[in-house]
């Protein structure tokens, strides 16, 4: 049984082909990265995953579960969890509410029991609270427990939507271009956290624009351009495959080549 | 002013400072509020009065009813008059044709209205903004036709009549004897207790989530629709309990008129003035909203310009209320939680204040 296998996917906008046909796979405990052009689809896929997107052919099965026409709330309760490339943080809420957000499936107490503030209520919330405030800790945002989520800086929303897909309690981190707007410190010691991440038992998936991340993090590379699968393989494979730096850079320099 | 235990206004803003000189000494303010407000009809007032203040204690609860559906999950309802009348129709009428008592009725009209809440839910779902609140709108006008056109039923333009006042173990609840009042200040404490109890809840943080971002909220796993429609039948919920208690106050009398649009518009208008998402707010909203047309009588229609004017100068100036500012207290934590943090080496004290970075 395999981890994540995704075969022969395609994702059709009425006349356009957003991706084609496209087939990867992950393997626990790897750092795979997703990466192309502007428009290659990339995003696109990270929406079929999670169910955002009915997607129009294709299987993905997750831990032996077919995730097609499934809910994104029972993808999430599956074990995949994602962030986004445009932040899509709770802005008015605090950064331990975001948190605690994303721990609604895992808190089990019902309506009523909030209403009465049973037992069972107050062990869960205050479980939950306690979780919340490790998880930022581990992350390193033990001193925005309390803020507003608006309030921080662009590098440490980023850190808050990982922190809330960590608290669903997913197996698979979907993460679309974490290091955006990041400087170049903050993007070394995001990497380091990823790699803990890694190592604490998550498994990843991850598009990214920065190569420099790229590089330095991934296990194994897949590169889309206009929807379809150009190329896969190790990172030094991928820095000197002809295909990938013509989709990056153009084709003209193919055809300069051959002149 | 310089507080040693709160720091100086000019150093952490006024609310950092008000809002920790209040948190500290709440017990007393609570405990002097509730005693103000428990003496409310003892204080020798006269029938106009008592009836302004069951009024405001009336529309703050109206507040929260339609709080929980516009400052929790965003929905904006243009149509709460609808269960306002469906809430005073069905107690009223339980009263009147089944003879059924006070409580029980009042308990039915708010099961019944939730109902109604749930069955308006339901189409909804796929509606959000100006549509969603043009639906609602239209809830209100049918509501306010099916109250007009099944006489059989509803007694039609004629209204209900006679209905009697409430009662419990022989003593009857009046204007006069502050019984109205003393009924409507305990549902709506009741209330305020429940809000908040809900908003402090994951069922609270789903719903403000939701409000905030709802992709966002459905990729955490939130069931959305279900969160969306239970806000409708808590809103309607609580709505309907206020309309069965209308019913009883009017003279024994309501009839469809009592329920127009201007009265969903003003319960609107109370969220929004007061402030979108807080208690505090629907109390301040209330008070104000219904103090004002009495404050500047003598200045005969041009109140409602005047009135008319101040709502729109909030909504530019001051769109989240008077009260509705983001506190700067930290996240509340139960001392249980604190104890635990403390125990992992995470003492809360070394957690940063609401302010931000």
């Amino acid at each position: 049984m395999g981890f994540l296998n995704v075969e022969n996917i395609t994702m059709q906008f009425g006349g356009l082909r957003a991706v084609d046909n496209v087939s990867f796979h992950v393997d626990q405990g790897e750092i795979v990265s997703l990466i192309g052009p502007n428009g290659a689809g990339k995003t696109t896929v990270f929406n079929m995953l999670t169910g955002v997107y009915r997607i129009t052919g294709g299987t993905m099965e997750f831990l032996g579960t077919a995730l097609v026409d499934k809910m994104p709330q029972d993808i999430v309760k599956l074990g995949i969890a994602r962030t986004f490339q445009n932040l899509r943080l709770f802005s008015k809420m605090r950064v331990i509410e975001n948190v605690l957000v994303g721990m609604h499936i895992n808190t089990r107490y019902r309506f009523f029991s909030s209403l009465f503030r049973t037992a069972l209520f107050r062990r869960e919330e205050s479980e939950k609270a306690v979780r919340a405030v490790e998880i930022l800790k581990s992350i390193g945002l033990l001193k925005h427990v309390n803020s507003y989520a608006e309030s921080l800086p662009y590098g440490e929303q980023r850190k808050v939507e990982i922190a809330r897909a960590m608290a669903t309690d997913a197996k698979l981190l979907l993460l679309d271009e974490p290091a955006a707007g990041m400087n170049p410190a903050e993007t070394e010691e995001l990497l380091r956290f990823i790699r803990q991440l890694r190592d604490e038992g998550y498994t990843i998936l991850l598009i990214e624009h920065d190569m420099n991340v790229v590089m330095n993090i991934s296990d194994r590379i897949y590169v889309l351009d206009h929807g379809r699968l150009i190329a896969d393989g190790l990172p030094e494979e991928i820095a000197n495959n002809r295909d990938v730096v013509d989709a990056y850079l153009g084709g003209e320099r193919k055809k300069h080549a051959e002149d | 002013m310089k507080n040693r235990r709160f720091g100086s206004i000019r150093e952490n803003g006024f609310l950092y400072v008000f809002e920790h000189f209040f948190s500290a000494y709440r017990g007393f303010f609570f405990a002097v509020c509730g005693i103000l407000l428990v003496a409310v009809p003892y204080m020798d007032l006269n029938r106009a009065t008592l009836r302004l203040v069951t009024m405001i204690a009336l529309y703050s609860m109206l507040g929260m009813g339609l709080n929980v559906l516009v400052g929790y999950t965003g929905q904006v309802s243009l149509g709460h008059a609808g269960f306002y009348g469906i809430g005073a129709y069905a107690c009223a009428l339980l009263q009147v044709r089944l003879g059924l008592s006070f409580w029980p009725s009042l308990a039915l009209a708010g099961v019944f209205t939730a109902l109604v809440g749930l069955l308006l839910g339901l189409p909804t779902l796929r509606l959000s903004g100006t549509y969603l609140s043009i639906v609602t709108l239209g809830f209100c006008e049918v509501v306010q036709m099916v109250l007009k056109q099944w006489e059989s039923v509803t007694f039609g333009n004629y209204g209900v009549r006679n209905i009697p006042k409430p009662e419990l173990f022989g003593y009857t609840f009046n204007l006069q004897n502050g019984g109205f009042y003393q009924i409507i200040l305990a549902l709506a404490v009741l209330t305020a207790v429940g809000c908040l109890a809900v908003k402090n809840s994951k069922t609270g943080r789903a719903f403000l989530a939701i409000k905030d971002d709802e992709l966002a909220a459905t990729m955490m796993g939130i069931k959305t629709s279900r969160y969306k429609i239970l806000a409708f039948v808590i809103s309607a919920f609580i709505t309907g309990i206020a309309g069965g208690f209308y019913s009883v106050i009017n003279n024994g009398y309501i009839e469809p008129t009592n329920f127009v649009f201007n009265i969903s518009v003003l319960i609107i208008s109370v969220v929004i003035v007061g402030g979108l998402g807080t208690i505090r707010g629907m109390v301040f909203g209330a008070a104000l909203l219904l103090l004002f047309p009495e404050v500047f009588r003598g200045l005969n229609e041009w109140r409602f310009v005047i009135y008319g004017v101040l709502l729109v100068l909030m909504m530019q100036f001051r769109p989240q209320g008077a009260l509705g500012w983001q506190s700067t207290l930290p996240f509340k934590l139960s001392r249980r939680t604190k104890r635990e943090l403390e125990a992992r080496g995470l003492s809360p004290s070394r957690l940063n204040e609401g302010k931000g970075a």
